[in-house]
């Protein structure tokens, strides 16, 4: 079989591709090799294919990544607000469980605090002796001068504090507040 | 085979995106991020590749995104959920820009005869290309204003096909277009890429450097 240039010129994206049959692929290598027009014809294309197919080429602006997640976050009603809206559930559900559990026994559960504006602390030595008051919403160190009624204090573990809806005090537990 | 679970904190895990999208469709909506992540950049170059703005390109490829979320009970396994998304995005973009061109005519390049054969008009030789000139930002600068030259039917294929890789079927079913158009497109928007490269670029990235070509004349 032999083959013109206008042949190659037809055929050569297929070529390349690997996508004519051996008879034709054999003939025309055998023009390509005689032919300086159909050798530059095909050496360029082949040069096209490769550098286009460069990752590098797939170039996006900056930042193109995070605000596409960003839009999605905003539209994606069913998603990131559904997975919030099952952790309060689920948060509430710990809560409701362990209130029941401390009313029937004084158990290991997580109370209520006893302050809803309040924080619970984190890593509060358990055994650290800590002073609160009947009325009061807080646990302190003894001699705090953020203890305001000073009447009915106790002192007691800072386990059983917590257990019982106590949060630190901010100034003497600051340390166990989340700094967030 | 059992399932293997999805680690968001381990990305390059490999992952099954038939099983992603189950675990979409079944609620965990988190996984949307994980199925789309190896395709985003696809995404804008397809975007990009039709509408030919950077700005305009960037809100087509999130509303493509949101769309495909939005329709996933949609996506039929039987074709990749990449050339699922390409699709998409291909159709939002026709429609910006049908939207913005609506009353302008297309450029003579895209009413071309597709079905005559294409001439190469150059000749130059332009054999060595190390791949290491696309750090050069120049050279993708080049590139990148060869492919804005062509008329819009071929840069779509071309984009699709030589840059993302994908095959001719999955080119075809992108675009609407037969696989013999495909293929028609493809072959001139690859010799109209090199008949505007190689005499400029050719010469200039030749290793050898032997060659002497000078602008405006011919080799032979």
């Amino acid at each position: 079989m032999v083959v013109s240039c206008e042949e190659v010129w037809r055929e050569v994206s297929n070529y390349l591709d690997g996508e004519v049959e051996p008879g034709l692929r054999v003939a025309m290598e055998e023009h390509i090799r005689g032919c300086k027009h159909c050798t530059a014809v095909v050496e360029g294309t082949r040069n096209v294919i490769q550098l286009y197919g460069d990752e590098r080429m797939l170039e996006v602006p900056f930042g193109f990544s995070q605000r596409l997640h960003r839009r999605l976050d905003e539209n994606m009603p069913a998603s990131r607000r559904n997975f919030l809206g099952w952790m309060v559930a689920a948060a509430a559900a710990c809560l409701v469980a362990g209130t029941i559990e401390v009313a029937r026994s004084s158990a290991l559960h997580t109370p209520e605090l006893r302050s809803e504006h309040a924080r619970p602390g984190t890593g509060v030595p358990p055994r650290m002796m800590v002073v609160v008051s009947e009325d009061g919403k807080l646990f302190h160190a003894a001699g705090c001068d953020y203890i305001h009624e000073k009447t009915k204090l106790r002192t007691i573990t800072a386990a059983e504090a917590e257990r019982q809806g106590y949060s630190p005090c901010v100034r003497c537990m600051k340390k166990y507040l989340a700094t967030a | 085979m059992p399932e293997r679970a999805i680690s968001l904190e381990h990305p390059a895990e490999p992952f099954n995106e038939e099983m992603l999208v189950r675990r979409v469709l079944a609620g965990e909506h988190e996984l949307f991020y994980e199925l789309i992540r190896p395709y985003e950049r696809r995404v804008y170059a397809a975007a990009f590749a039709i509408l030919r703005n950077e700005a305009d390109a960037e809100d087509v490829a999130q509303e493509a995104v949101l769309k495909a979320f939005k329709h996933i009970r949609q996506f039929r396994a039987e074709s990749r959920f990449s050339t699922w998304l390409i699709q998409i995005t291909v159709n939002e973009a026709r429609m910006r820009r049908r939207k913005a061109h609506a009353n302008i005519m297309e450029p003579i390049a895209d009413r071309q005869d597709e079905e005559g054969n294409y001439t190469p008009r150059d000749f130059a030789d332009w054999r060595e290309i190390p791949s290491e000139t696309l750090e050069r930002n120049e050279v993708r600068q080049k590139l990148a204003e060869a492919l804005a030259e062509l008329g819009q039917i071929y840069r779509e294929v071309f984009v699709l096909r030589d840059m993302q890789h994908l095959s001719i079927e999955e080119t075809a079913k992108a675009l609407g277009i037969s696989t013999a158009s495909v293929k028609t497109r493809l072959l001139r928007a690859r010799l109209m890429l090199r008949d505007l490269l190689a005499p400029g670029l050719g010469g200039a990235w030749s290793m050898t450097g032997k060659l002497s070509f000078v602008k405006g004349t011919k080799p032979w």
